[in-house]
């Protein structure tokens, strides 16, 4: 859109040449205001990206030197673990905005422009995404940085699929966003997602549990994205319990989000 | 001149430049029909009729708890109506809002206090087809000087400014404002109304919800009287302020002719008091002039009725 064009004329707009949005209001640029949004808010940066850096200067570099069964470094290990972790707390805390843009009536003003409820799940669900992204490569950079070194395919597979993977989390958050409209969901997930973490296996490797954790772990959401981010460094192969995971996960939050979002936009 | 719902239609009939643009085949901007709204126990909008040509630009005029805002919402579908009909320019409002014909002004919310002021023009502008260019609408809004303020360090008066220049992004046919000015102090509350009146676009039609009724008075060219969900008065701003500021004629005549004086004109009401009769009246020099001259009134006062008091009158008392 313009934004220099001097003042014109203003001249009655003719009912024939309204047109309503393309793709119901979605539009890249609303998606960088709102990548720049989250990244001008300086709390959100420590939890999705210093975090996550500054976990595994403390329990990564430690590890230096020690090796998997195969070869590979415990480091490595520790990086895709906390590379999956940093994908999730950006998703579900972007997802979980809209509980702040639904306390502060911004829904509301949204419900009279032409913008598509649609359209604002997927610029939401799109930010969460490239805010995910980021806290990836933030993550493998600063592994980079202290020395992890390992296979092309690793990085790619590994990192494609901790991204991916966090869109379980993307509908998590807009599941908690469209339960509670209140500005501090957010900082109230915090603790959520790191008990989460815990138990899917991205703080320590689950075999330190007692067995009877183990097996429960294996049905908390964060279980089967972990095990599958790391397999391509593991080569334990496709791990079928933890794909039911993700799948189960995915479409639970994401039904529940899609119900209560209908719930939000009924009329009353 | 009575109070009863019928006249509405008569209001109409009063002021012969609405029927012209009846005459052209426009859809009217706003036509509201039966329009019904109950919360449990509550009615709040009680079968509700309007019709706004466009152009016009009308106060909706009512005391809190009015049903204004009920009514707001179910115009801009934000609200189903338990009953009655809403179209603006013979559509729906969901395709109006689609269109960008409609825009409004509410109450309170709805903003990101987290994104500046331009920033929040840009991002609403991408939610339309077609829009007038951010820099405009912040000119015409007056808050050009304050593009780059976050909206969370924005007065009240300056949030709602931003509002109106989100409303006019899509240059809309219709803009509804709810209570636009509630909460700002006094220069906040002209500054608004500044910006409005800024606004010239010949054409566009404009209905504010108010409570004040100096805003009313002020802007619009039709007050529509609200009271309990029902429309008690419709017409021109003059006819309104008319009947609302009408004076009271009191004198002391034992046995007055009630029915003489009544059938004066302009006579609102008469009311007898004891020795004392009382006339409310638009035109207080024809009963003075009647009651010295062809009766034997004595100590003849005129008063005003105060212009709020009658309001008061008309929107409160059952």
């Amino acid at each position: 859109m313009t934004v220099t064009a001097s003042p014109t004329t203003a001249s009655s707009t003719r009912a024939g040449d309204r047109r309503p949005p393309a793709l119901g209001g979605f539009s890249t640029a609303v998606l960088g205001i709102e990548i720049r949004r989250v990244l001008r808010n300086r709390r959100t940066l420590v939890f999705i990206l210093i975090m996550p850096a500054v976990f595994f200067l403390l329990f990564g570099l430690p590890q230096r030197g020690q090796h998997l069964d195969n070869g590979l470094p415990v480091t490595g290990w520790i990086m895709i673990s906390l590379a999956v972790y940093a994908a999730m707390v950006a998703t579900t805390s972007a997802g979980a905005a809209v509980a702040t843009e639904r306390a502060l009536g911004w829904s509301r003003q949204l419900r009279l422009t032409p913008l598509r409820p649609a359209a604002y799940v997927a610029t939401k669900v799109a930010t969460a995404m490239v805010l995910g992204l980021l806290g990836v490569l933030v993550e493998f950079a600063v592994g980079a940085a202290s020395g992890v070194r390992l296979p092309a395919h690793v990085w790619i597979e590994s990192g494609l699929t901790a991204w991916l993977g966090s869109l379980v989390f993307a509908a998590l958050g807009l599941f908690v966003g469209y339960l509670a409209p209140a500005e501090n969901v957010v900082q109230f997930m915090g603790p959520v997602l790191a008990i989460l973490a815990m138990f899917g296996g991205l703080f320590f490797p689950l075999d330190m549990l007692p067995d009877v954790m183990q097996q429960i772990a294996k049905f908390t959401p964060v279980y089967g994205v972990g095990q599958l981010a790391r397999s391509p460094l593991t080569g334990s192969g496709m791990d079928w319990v933890a794909v039911g995971n993700v799948a189960a996960w995915t479409a639970l939050f994401g039904l529940a989000a899609a119900r209560l979002f209908r719930r939000d936009t009924t009329r009353v | 001149m009575s109070w009863a719902e019928g006249d509405a239609r008569s209001g109409e009939a009063d002021a012969p430049h609405r029927n012209i643009v009846v005459m052209t085949d426009t859809a009217p901007a706003v036509e509201l029909a039966g329009l019904t709204k109950t919360f449990g126990p509550v009615t709040a909008v009680d079968g509700l009729s309007l019709r706004i040509e466009p152009g016009e630009v009308v106060a909706f005029l009512g005391p809190n708890g009015a049903g204004k805002t009920t009514t707001v919402d179910m115009l801009l579908g934000l609200a189903r109506p338990d009953a009655g009909t809403v179209r603006l320019f013979g559509g729906t409002p969901a395709e109006a809002v689609r269109l960008g014909r409609v825009a409004a002004v509410m109450q309170t919310g709805g903003l990101l206090k987290d994104l500046t002021v331009a920033e929040t023009v840009r991002m609403t502008a991408h939610f339309y087809g077609q829009t007038r260019p951010a820099a405009e609408v912040l000119e015409r809004a007056g808050i050009a000087d304050i593009a780059d303020r976050p909206v969370g360090k924005c007065s009240g008066g300056q949030q709602q400014r931003l509002r109106f220049a989100l409303a006019l992004l899509p240059d809309p046919d219709l803009m509804v404002l709810d209570e636009p000015t509630t909460g700002m102090d006094v220069e906040g509350r002209r500054d608004f109304w500044q910006a409005i009146r800024a606004d010239a676009r010949s054409g566009r039609t404009v209905l504010f919800a108010t409570h004040y009724l100096d805003e009313a008075d002020a802007y619009a060219d039709r007050i529509v009287l609200v009271r309990q969900g029902r429309v008690v008065a419709d017409g021109t701003t003059a006819e309104i302020k008319n009947l609302a500021a009408g004076r009271v004629v009191r004198a002391t005549l034992p046995g007055a002719d009630q029915a003489a004086l009544a059938a004066l004109p302009g006579v609102q009401s008469v009311e007898v008091r004891g020795d004392a009769v009382l006339v409310h009246t638009e035109n207080s020099d024809v009963v003075a002039r009647h009651l010295l001259t062809r009766t034997d009134a004595r100590d003849l006062e005129i008063t005003s009725r105060n212009l709020e008091d009658a309001f008061l009158a008309l929107t409160t008392a059952a």
